[in-house]
C-alpha cells in the first residue's frame, strides 16, 4: 500500500497537472506527516492550558470584584461564557472540516472534525450545566425554556448525534459523509444561538462582550474571562490534536508508516 | 468543472437554502418564540387570553408590597410605558429588586391584575463592582438634576 500522497482517498486519481500546483500546505494535510508534527505540539498546547487556566482562575476567583447586582454568584461566568463561546465556535470548525472532506474528499479534515465532536459536546454540556447552576440563584430556576437555553441544548443534540450517526456507519468514508452534511446542516443553529438574545425576548441577558461596543464588564473580570477563554482554546486544541492522532493510528494502521510508527523506531 | 467544484457548489447552494429555510420557519414561529411579554402588548391585547403566559418587564420603583398574610406579595410590572400589578404567592428570587428586570409566569385576571405562579429575576449583561456601581448611580442621579 502507498503511503506518500495520502492527502485524497483515491491517491490515484490525482491528475497529475493537480499534483504540479499542490499548494504547500497540503503537504500537512498527509497523515504521515501530521502524525508527528501533532505530537510534537500538544505538549505545548497541553502546558498554554494549564499556565492559561491557572492564571485565569486566580484572576476570577481572588482578583476580580465582586459584582453589584449579583455578589460573588456571577463568578461561575469564568467557566460559563468561554465554555459557551466554544461549544459554538468548536461547532463551526468541526462543520467546516467536514465540508471541507466532503468537498475534497482529504481523509485528514474528515478525521479532525471526528475529532472535534466529544471536545464540542463537552463544552456544550458545561455551559448548560453551569448556566443552570447559575439560573437557580440568580433567575431563581435551573431551567426555562427560552430561545437561547433551548438553542443551546439542540447544539449538545447536534454533537451527540454526528457522534452517533459517524459511530452507526461502519464503512469510515461513508461515516464522514453522512457526518459532514449533518454537521453542516446544523450550522444554522450557531447563528441562531449567537443572536437569539437579540431576535425575541428571553430570560437569558444580551452579551457582555460585542464587536459594535465596550464590554459592559469591569477590566479584572472581562481579563479572566478572555483567560478563561484562552485556556479552553488551548485545551481543545491539545485534546482534539490527541484524538485526532489516535484516529489516525486507527484508521492506518495497514500503510507503512503506521506499522512503523506502531512497532517503535525501525 | 471539476467534480470538487462540483461539489463545493452544491454543499454552498444546499447550505443557502437550509438559510432561507431556516428564515422563513423563524419568521412563521415568530409569535410562539416570544418568552414573555410586555405590558405594553398586554394593553394592546396581544397577549393570549385566558390561558398562562409570560410577563415581563421592570418592578415599578416602591411597587412592592407584601400582604398581611405574609406569604402574597403584590408589585407593578411596567416597561415603562404601560404597567401591568402582579400577585404572587411564594418566595422570590434573590435577584428580585425593585427598578430591576422581572419575568412572572400566570394568567391575567379579569380585573387586570395577573396572577403569577412563578416568578423569575432577569438581570443584566452590566457587571460592576459595588463602588463601580455607587458611582454610576451618582452620575445617573446628577444628570437627572441637571435635565430637570
Amino acid at each position: 500500500m502507498t503511503t506518500r500522497d495520502s492527502d485524497t482517498y483515491y491517491s490515484g486519481n490525482a491528475s497529475p497537472s493537480a499534483a504540479k500546483h499542490r499548494i504547500h500546505w497540503f503537504h500537512y494535510a498527509s497523515p504521515q506527516t501530521f502524525y508527528p508534527l501533532a505530537g510534537r505540539l500538544i505538549p505545548w498546547f497541553a502546558a498554554l492550558a494549564v499556565l492559561l487556566g491557572a492564571a485565569g482562575m486566580y484572576v476570577g476567583f481572588l482578583v476580580a470584584p465582586t459584582d453589584a447586582q449579583q455578589g460573588d454568584a456571577y463568578r461561575i461566568i469564568f467557566l460559563h461564557v468561554p465554555a459557551a463561546w466554544m461549544s459554538m465556535f468548536l461547532y463551526v470548525v468541526m462543520a467546516f472540516w467536514a465540508g471541507v472532506g466532503l468537498v475534497f474528499n482529504t481523509r485528514l479534515s474528515a478525521m479532525l472534525a471526528t475529532a472535534i465532536a466529544p471536545t464540542g459536546a463537552m463544552f456544550t454540556f458545561l455551559a448548560l450545566w453551569t448556566g443552570s447552576l447559575w439560573g437557580k440563584p440568580t433567575w431563581g430556576t435551573w431551567w426555562v425554556w427560552d430561545a437561547r437555553l433551548t438553542s443551546e441544548l439542540i447544539l449538545l443534540f447536534l454533537y451527540f448525534g454526528f457522534m452517533a450517526l459517524q459511530a452507526a456507519i461502519d464503512d469510515p468514508r461513508r461515516a464522514d459523509r453522512a457526518g459532514a452534511v449533518l454537521a453542516l446542516v446544523g450550522v444554522i443553529n450557531v447563528p441562531i444561538i449567537y443572536f437569539s438574545v437579540i431576535w425575541w425576548n428571553t430570560l437569558h441577558q444580551g452579551a457582555s462582550i460585542s464587536m459594535k461596543s465596550a464590554p459592559t464588564m469591569a477590566m479584572t473580570m472581562l481579563l479572566g474571562m478572555l483567560l478563561m477563554a484562552l485556556c479552553f482554546w488551548m485545551y481543545s486544541i491539545a485534546t482534539i490534536l490527541a484524538r485526532v492522532r489516535c484516529i489516525l493510528l486507527e484508521r492506518e494502521r495497514h500503510t507503512d508508516w503506521c506499522m512503523t510508527e506502531l512497532r517503535g523506531t525501525p | 468543472m471539476k467534480p470538487r467544484h462540483k461539489r463545493f457548489a452544491l454543499i454552498g447552494a444546499g447550505l443557502a437554502t437550509l438559510a432561507v429555510a431556516a428564515g422563513l420557519v423563524l419568521a412563521a414561529f415568530q409569535k410562539n418564540l416570544v418568552f414573555f411579554f410586555t405590558p405594553t402588548q398586554i394593553a394592546n391585547k396581544e397577549a393570549p387570553q385566558g390561558r398562562s403566559f409570560r410577563i415581563g418587564g421592570l418592578v415599578e420603583g416602591g411597587s412592592v408590597k407584601r400582604q398581611q398574610d405574609g406569604v402574597t406579595v403584590r408589585f407593578i410590572v411596567t416597561d415603562t410605558a404601560k404597567s401591568v400589578p402582579v400577585e404572587f404567592r411564594g418566595s422570590l428570587p434573590d435577584l428580585f429588586r425593585e427598578g430591576r428586570g422581572v419575568v412572572a409566569q400566570g394568567k391575567l385576571g379579569a380585573d387586570g391584575t395577573f396572577r403569577a405562579d412563578e416568578v423569575l429575576a432577569k438581570h443584566d449583561e452590566k457587571y460592576m463592582p459595588p463602588e463601580a456601581k455607587a458611582a454610576v448611580d451618582q452620575a445617573q442621579k446628577a444628570a437627572k438634576t441637571v435635565i430637570q
